[in-house]
């Protein structure tokens, strides 16, 4: 006698299994371990017969799955095929502040392969209405304090951190060897010099710079500009950070995630700007 | 003589340098990046970099905040 198939997904892998099967035998026979089911969105505390197309996740708390296992997990909600690419994706970040430490976290949710970061700066009090830090990190070079957090988001990127400057003279060492810079420094100069000194002494590699993010101007304000083939510009270009108009984590949030974006669509052979 | 700076025609003097045009406009030399017919002018060239009639002027203003 044929016993018929029904097809789930177990910890968002497809698997076939005898109609009729249940819950329980289910997680004998893989997660043994696991002391939380969800079952298409819901936490699940009895037995059941398992239906055609279920969604079931088995969760063992406070125990990390395998790197393999981690990795199928995490980008389980991508779109096909973009998982692939990004992982080959070298992308260098200047400045770890409320740009730079935003796009970090959006890139290493998204998979991105290999991020660089270079900062000076110690995490400070005023840091955190907007910048990706927590309370039991001030003090910390913010370098260290966001590699410890996108660590705990995402162990499978490989991180390289630089506790530093950033000038005309080492940006070259720095970020020569990167697919994507993306300027995340907080001073007009800062960015000016870092953007003459990319676009000239590394051609052919992709700059994405933020102006103009500050205050609580609509968010529809903030853009994606192409200034010239490898050059995107993000932000509204004209409102600075100055007295009476202070940096909030809604528009620099905005900002950052123009940059992360233009990165992503850049590895995915997008155009940021259209 | 005329050039296009950020898409706008203007007048400006013959054999204006770079750095007479950053007065002409009011910008900031510290915090612009320019381009002349699509070529990054490195900043140590301002002075020096004139500006022909027809040239096409992109400033790109930075401004603070991050």
């Amino acid at each position: 006698m044929n016993i018929e198939q029904i097809q789930i997904f177990l910890n968002e892998r497809t698997l076939s299994v005898h109609q009729g099967s249940r819950l329980g035998e289910l997680q004998q026979q893989y997660c043994p371990d696991s002391d939380l089911l969800i079952v298409n969105g819901y936490p699940c505390t009895e037995d059941r017969i398992l239906a055609d197309q279920d969604h079931i996740v088995m969760i063992h708390r406070g125990v990390a799955p395998n790197p393999e296992e981690l990795e199928a997990l995490i980008m389980s909600r991508h779109t096909p095929g973009v998982h692939a690419k990004v992982k080959k994706a070298r992308v260098g970040i200047a400045g770890a502040g409320g740009l730079g430490s935003t796009i970090a976290i959006a890139l290493a949710r998204t998979g991105v392969g290999y991020i660089r970061i270079v900062d000076f700066d110690l995490v400070e009090p005023s840091n955190l209405n907007r910048q990706q830090y927590f309370i039991d990190q001030i003090g910390m070079p913010k370098v260290e304090a966001l590699r410890d957090n996108l660590q705990r988001i995402n162990p499978l990127v490989e991180l390289d951190i630089h506790y530093g400057r950033v000038s005309a003279d080492n940006l070259k060492e720095l970020f020569g060897d990167i697919d994507i810079l993306v300027e995340a420094f907080d001073r007009a100069d800062q960015k000016a010099m870092l953007a003459n000194g990319f676009l000239r002494q590394c051609p052919g590699k992709y700059l994405i710079a933020a102006s103009g993010m500050a205050g609580f101007e609509p968010s529809n304000t903030i853009k994606t500009q192409k200034i010239s083939e490898f050059f995107y510009l993000c932000g509204d270009q004209s409102t600075a950070a100055g007295p009476g108009c202070g940096l909030m984590a809604p528009r620099v949030g905005i900002a950052a995630h123009h940059q992360a974006n233009a990165v992503l669509r850049l590895i995915l052979g997008e155009d940021p700007a259209a | 003589m005329h050039i296009i700076i950020n898409d706008i025609e203007k007048n400006v003097p013959e054999n204006a340098t770079v750095r007479e045009l950053f007065s002409l406009t009011d910008i900031n030399p510290e915090q612009v990046v320019v381009e002349q017919n699509g070529t990054i002018i490195s900043p140590e060239h301002y002075d020096k970099v004139q500006l022909r009639n027809g040239d096409v002027i992109e400033l790109i203003q930075f401004v603070g905040g991050g």
